[in-house]
């Protein structure tokens, strides 16, 4: 699913002829009771086809060719509602397609025990079960979710990801869960399944954007109540409306009583058809654009709350900044030559593949053209760096360098020891949002390492958005707080947590919840877990560790930290979408009742004509027109739906403002522009 | 004719006396309500612990929205067996010096429902049924209670909203004890004296007899001049949005009404309780600029209809080519006193006159009828109205709330599935009830029978009917002979349900509320107070009103209306 197989224009003339047809499946009651207003009008139209049928024998109450075209019209309404959900259905299928193929007839090599020499069964990758090992090699698809229990393997994940570029996956840490799907270019691994057939991201994926698994959130359940409540109310405006006619005409001694058809003709035009219709289609698009945006929901529930989030958690690194911190300079300390503190920093730093210490290797080298020696050359053992020392360093000849963050150095020369201008040098570092780096060797200290950070361009006018949204923006970082204090107010973030531990995340969490808030963060780690699981909305990268995965509700599978805030966009997107069209869907009724209402009496209450104020030509025409633009307008309101209402980060008043005006008074001014139009056309016609 | 400028000040006097009225008074109660035990005059506050003692109860045991309800019914159904005993009774029991004969079965089911429900729809003659023992501990002791319980039901609702995590909602019988000894009752004393002192009658005298001095009335008839306990009954049926007269004709008798300063009296306390609530429930919630963003609304709605049945009302038509519309007006009061209180007892759901509603032009006439079809909610009921509105500013705030992408909050607490289920069937109710009630009594003969005038008029008059009982509100139209069976049944079971199933309702999504937790306010959240809520919640009353209604109106008065300015064809 790389970038450029995704269909980016609205109607694809394939997916729109699957839509088409789709159309007249949908028109079973079993699936219409499921949408109480769409199913109102498919009695109506069977209600007005029998009406019309009788009328050819004889017992008209209506011209036969008046009652066919409501009758025919209303049809339509139907077929155009059905037809927006197929379309927003056949968008999402499109996406799952190439997943699916995927994993058509795919085989797996399953093995009992890691042994050496563990025989492998060809199997069918839809019969793994939990706990099921399999063995991938290179050019092979990886059958199911799971993670490596044995090796280390490139794994292309473009198929799920659209990034070309192999990402590496092996036993253990935070890079052992491979997804389905996905294909092993180099060496092998041992795979452990994690998921059962049918749960897999992919499927999940599938099953999600088809609309067959797919539950009405919270939300779109209170919106249904409304719409139903509304419907009610009409269906009882409208019959009792046709005892106020009879006695009307009884004591005014003149007219007919108001016929089934017009008063079904009313009842359609005035319940909320216009969203009713499209309702599922703007659920349906609204989880498309999240897997266009290559995050996968594991509800339509967690895209919902995702709107509604009114604070971020963002990890500094990756999100804020850009991931690497730059070495900028040395700081001795008194007494140490500045090159003795760079040969001391490098030599600490040569086996540190991260990008901090590679700059520390190349400034020094920059620096005093200290060359970068040869790992292999050294007798030297090297200390990775462990969250529970936090740091690392070299062990060379009997003497110990090591290179970490003020306070772990501190502690492991001794608290107190640690000269004060370096703890001083370290402070002003830290106050310029750089972070200091402690070199020790042999306990005693060498002088500090500033290494910089650097806030990515564009992202200080992204929290300023987040703020007029009304989202508090919380950085989370590792760093000490005069360090954190000092790149938060350089990126914009509203609150910073420093020196950050799981424990620490997760109590923030549960401080804010407490206090009403909802909460986004996004995660990768086995440690993230609990946080992730408190979080209202969890955000995992596809990166990130199984445990990650199952406390998050949505994956990210591009793993990029500022996904995030597209995601919440999302959800507050799919939410307008749903309120603009259900204010436009009631605003249009004033209009309707303009159309209908003096026609529905003209024989009665002729002096009524005196509200017929678009001068419809007509009754019949002036009631066609009403039905004609209800059934329109719902195809005319799809590329909204599907595209969703445009969202601007702005506070709510200035919000909602712009669409009352446009879909509340626009939903009272169009519809007596377009029924006029739709008069003076079939009048015209003499349809 | 037009307005003078004495009427353009008469007005403004009124808004003024009402506004400051209201705040004081809206402070109050909301002192009465947040206070501890302890809050009240000594006097009353002696009176409200008696009360506890003889009723065995402990006015600190809070309860949940199901035991509140529970409790609000079973008041209810205590109060409708006492009232309908009374009444089927009251020739055996003393204060009956008329010798009244027992009230018949649909009558007295009829009135028992009417005063509990704070409807005080009258289906007969209060001077030729009622005894004054009837008037007295039946239909007075219901204008209180029927009036505090609507009071209680909104506390409710006011703490359910303020409260966060919590199971429980208040005392009902501490609520009601409360509204009724420190609110209803001091208030109303103030009023009765004002009134007599303006020569509003309060005795137990026996009917006085007169021989009439016009020739064609029959010397040998007696007539007779009723007498009675006018003046504390006039004060709580105003007090309380009750609206059920002493004497048939309500406030134009000149008994219950006598002079102009009293018709101001009687037309503030109208409305004093409902705009004083507003204020309550700004301070409750800590944030007066909510109260007043209702109260706003209201007002706009009620200015807009004012304004069109004064204008309906001077404006000069067909059948009163020279001045305006006088007919069934006192000339004590005029036009701009008679469709000032027309427009203030069916905005709130109070339903006394002093004028005749029938008489009014087809407009003036509509004017009522779409303020009781907008759910009594333009002030609206004591208690009741306010609730009614909060409702109506739930559902606004969910719509905008969608609009802006966010799940809806309103006052700090989130709206979600269940309290839009509960909203609907509050704003189903009542159309329903008015809607089908007015089906069945025009397509079957014993609801045409009562039908004075066969004609467009006539459907108005069954309209307006079901619409006053649909919504509490309790006026009449007249034009409709409504004391047989048929109504008293009908709108004895219209009244009944647009009372509890809104009640209960309002309750549940107190208990529902007062359980969540509180949302801190952010840019994301809509602001309830601006402007732009204002008119959206305006627009929603009047959209859902409106829409609900216009088929109906188109029928009735809209046609009346139209056929007076054109001509029939």
């Amino acid at each position: 699913m790389k970038v450029s197989q995704k269909p980016n224009k609205l109607f694809e003339p394939e997916i729109m002829k699957q839509a088409f047809c789709d159309s007249f499946i949908k028109l079973d009651p079993r699936i219409q009771i499921k949408n109480p207003v769409m199913f109102v009008v498919e009695i109506a139209s069977v209600l007005t086809t029998i009406i019309y049928l009788v009328s050819l024998s004889g017992e008209k109450e209506a011209s036969s060719s008046f009652i066919l075209s409501i009758s025919l019209w209303l049809w339509f309404t139907l077929l155009s509602a059905n037809f927006s959900e197929a379309m927003a259905e056949g968008r999402g299928k499109a996406q799952a397609k190439s997943l699916r193929e995927s994993r058509k007839d795919l085989m797996a090599k399953k093995i009992e025990s890691l042994e050496p020499k563990a025989e492998t069964i060809q199997v069918q990758a839809t019969s793994l079960r939990i706990g099921d090992m399999v063995l991938v090699e290179a050019q092979e698809i990886i059958p199911c979710d799971g993670d490596v229990v044995e090796g280390i393997a490139s794994v292309d994940e473009s198929a799920i990801t659209g990034e070309s570029a192999p990402v590496i996956r092996e036993s253990g840490g935070d890079r052992s869960s491979v997804t389905g799907g996905t294909k092993v270019l180099s060496d092998w691994i041992i795979i452990k399944i994690t998921v059962n057939p049918g749960e897999t991201f992919i499927e999940q994926m599938i099953a999600l954007v088809e609309g067959a698994k797919r539950q009405k959130t919270p939300n779109e359940i209170a919106l249904n109540i409304l719409l139903a409540a509304f419907t009610l109310i009409f269906l009882v405006v409208t019959t009792t409306l046709y005892s106020f006619s009879k006695y009307s005409t009884e004591v005014s001694g003149q007219g007919q009583v108001i016929s089934i058809t017009v008063l079904v003709a009313l009842l359609v035009c005035l319940i909320p058809t216009t969203i009713g219709g499209l309702l599922s289609a703007i659920g349906i698009a609204g989880m498309d654009r999240l897997i266009r945006a290559n995050v996968i929901a594991m509800s339509g529930r967690a895209v919902e709350a995702a709107g509604d989030v009114d604070m971020l958690l963002l990890d500094k690194t990756g999100t804020i900044t850009l991931g690497a911190r730059q070495a900028s300079s040395f700081y001795p300390a008194p007494g140490i030559s500045e090159p003795d503190l760079a040969d001391a920093a490098q030599l600490a730093s040569l086996a540190d593949e991260t990008p901090e210490g590679r700059s520390i290797v190349v400034l020094a080298k920059e620096k005093y053209n200290i060359r970068d020696r040869n790992i292999h050359d050294l007798d030297a053992t090297f200390v990775e760096f462990s969250a529970h020392t936090r740091m690392s360093g070299v062990d060379m000849n009997g003497i110990k360098i090591r290179k970490g963050a003020v306070d772990a150095i501190e502690e492991y020369v001794g608290t107190g020891t640690v000269a004060r201008e370096i703890i001083e040098t370290a402070q002003k570092v830290a106050k310029e949002g750089a972070t200091p780096l402690l070199v020790a060797r042999d306990k005693q200290v060498l002088g500090v390492v500033k290494l910089k950070d650097i806030v990515k361009g564009g992202i200080k006018e992204r929290f300023a958005d987040l703020r007029a949204m009304g989202i508090k923006t919380v950085m989370i970082t590792g760093d000490n707080p005069i360090t954190a204090a000092a790149i938060a107010a350089e990126a914009g973030v509203d609150d910073y947590l420093a020196q950050a531990t799981p424990e620490g995340k997760l109590k923030l969490i549960k401080e804010n919840q407490a206090g009403g808030r909802l909460i986004a963060m996004t995660g990768d780690g086995t440690n993230d877990a609990p946080a992730l699981a408190q979080a209202d909305v969890a955000v995992v990268m596809n990166s990130g560790t199984q445990a990650a995965k199952e406390a998050g509700n949505m994956i990210d599978l591009d793993s990029s930290p500022t996904k995030l805030i597209e995601i919440v966009e999302i959800g507050k997107q799919l939410l307008m979408t749903r309120g603009a069209l259900t204010t436009f869907s009631i605003a249009n009724d004033v209009a309707k009742y303009f159309a209908i209402i003096p026609a529905a009496f003209a024989t009665t209450y002729p002096v009524l004509n005196k509200l017929n104020i678009m001068n419809l030509q007509s009754p019949e025409s002036a009631i066609l027109s009403a039905v004609i633009f209800n059934a329109l307008i719902i195809l005319g309101l799809l590329p909204v739906a599907l595209r969703g209402v445009k969202y601007r980060a702005v506070g709510a008043e200035l919000l909602l403002r712009d669409n009352i005006f446009i879909y509340g008074l626009g939903g009272l001014i169009v519809p007596f522009i377009g029924i006029k139009i739709i008069d003076v056309l079939i009048s015209g016609f003499k349809i | 004719m037009s307005m003078t400028f004495a009427e353009y000040a008469q007005l403004i006097v009124y808004f003024a006396l009402l506004l400051s009225g209201g705040f004081a008074l809206g402070k109050y109660m909301t002192y009465i309500f947040e206070g501890e035990a302890g809050a009240g005059l000594p006097l009353l506050k002696q009176l409200e612990q008696l009360t506890y003692k003889a009723g065995g109860i402990d006015p600190r045991i809070e309860m949940t929205w199901v035991t509140y309800s529970r409790s609000l019914m079973g008041f209810s159904l205590i109060s409708f067996v006492a009232l309908y005993a009374l009444q089927r009774m009251q020739n055996l029991l003393p204060f009956n010096p008329e010798s009244l004969q027992a009230v018949s079965a649909d009558s007295a089911f009829n009135t028992t429902i009417s005063f509990i429900s704070n409807t005080n729809w009258q289906g007969y003659s209060g001077e030729t049924t009622l005894s004054y023992l009837s008037q007295m501990l039946g239909l007075t002791v219901q204008n209180f209670v029927s009036a505090a319980v609507g009071i209680s039901v909104l506390v409710a609702l006011i703490r359910g909203i303020v409260r966060h995590q919590s199971n429980t909602i208040g005392n009902f019988w501490s609520d009601l004890t409360r509204s009724i000894i420190h609110i209803l009752l001091p208030l109303s004393v103030v009023l009765a004296l004002m009134l007599v002192w303006q020569g509003a009658i309060q005795n137990f005298n026996a009917y006085v007899e007169y021989t009439p001095l016009e020739q064609h009335q029959d010397p040998k008839d007696k007539y007779k001049i009723a007498m009675g306990p006018a003046a504390s009954q006039i004060a709580i049926k105003q007090l309380g949005t009750n609206g059920g007269g002493f004497f048939n004709v309500n406030s134009s008798h000149p008994y219950e009404n006598p002079t102009s300063l009293s018709n101001l009296f009687e037309t503030l306390a109208i409305l004093i309780i409902p705009v004083g609530l507003c204020f309550t429930f700004g301070f409750m919630v800590k944030r007066l600029k909510e109260g007043l963003a209702l109260l706003w609304a209201m007002s706009f709605i009620f200015f807009i209809l004012l304004a069109l049945g004064l204008w309906a009302e001077f404006t000069p038509n067909s059948a009163m080519p020279l001045s305006g519309n006088m007919e069934g007006k006192e000339t004590r009061f005029g036009i701009t006193s008679s469709m000032l209180w027309a427009t203030c007892t069916t905005a709130a759901s109070n339903g006394s006159v002093n004028c005749m509603h029938d008489s009014l032009t087809p407009l003036g006439g509509l004017v009522p009828m779409v303020l009781m079809q907008l759910g009594e909610i333009i002030y609206g009921g004591v208690g009741s109205g306010l609730y009614g509105m909060i409702i109506f500013a739930i559902v606004a705030v969910f719509v905008a709330g969608l609009m802006v992408g966010r799940t809806p909050e309103y006052l700090g607490k989130k709206i979600e599935a269940f309290e839009i289920k509960m909203s609907t069937l509050v704003l189903l109710i009542p159309p329903f009830v008015v809607l089908i009630g007015t089906a069945i009594a025009v397509s079957i003969e014993a609801g045409k029978a009562g039908v004075l005038n066969q004609s467009v008029h006539g459907f108005s008059e069954i309209l307006y009917a079901f619409s006053s009982a649909g919504n509490n509100n309790g006026s009449a139209f007249a034009g409709l002979s409504a004391n047989t069976p048929f109504y008293n049944y009908a709108l004895g079971v219209a009244m009944f349900i647009s009372r509890y199933w809104l009640a209960l309702p309002v309750l549940a999504i107190a208990g529902s509320l007062a359980q969540k937790k509180l949302i801190p306010a952010s840019n994301g959240t809509i602001p309830t107070t601006g402007p732009l809520f204002i008119g959206f919640l305006i627009s929603i009353v009047l959209i859902v009103g409106a829409l609900t209604f216009i088929p109906a109106l188109a029928l009735g008065p809209i046609v009346e209306h139209l056929q007076m300015t054109f001509g029939a064809k």
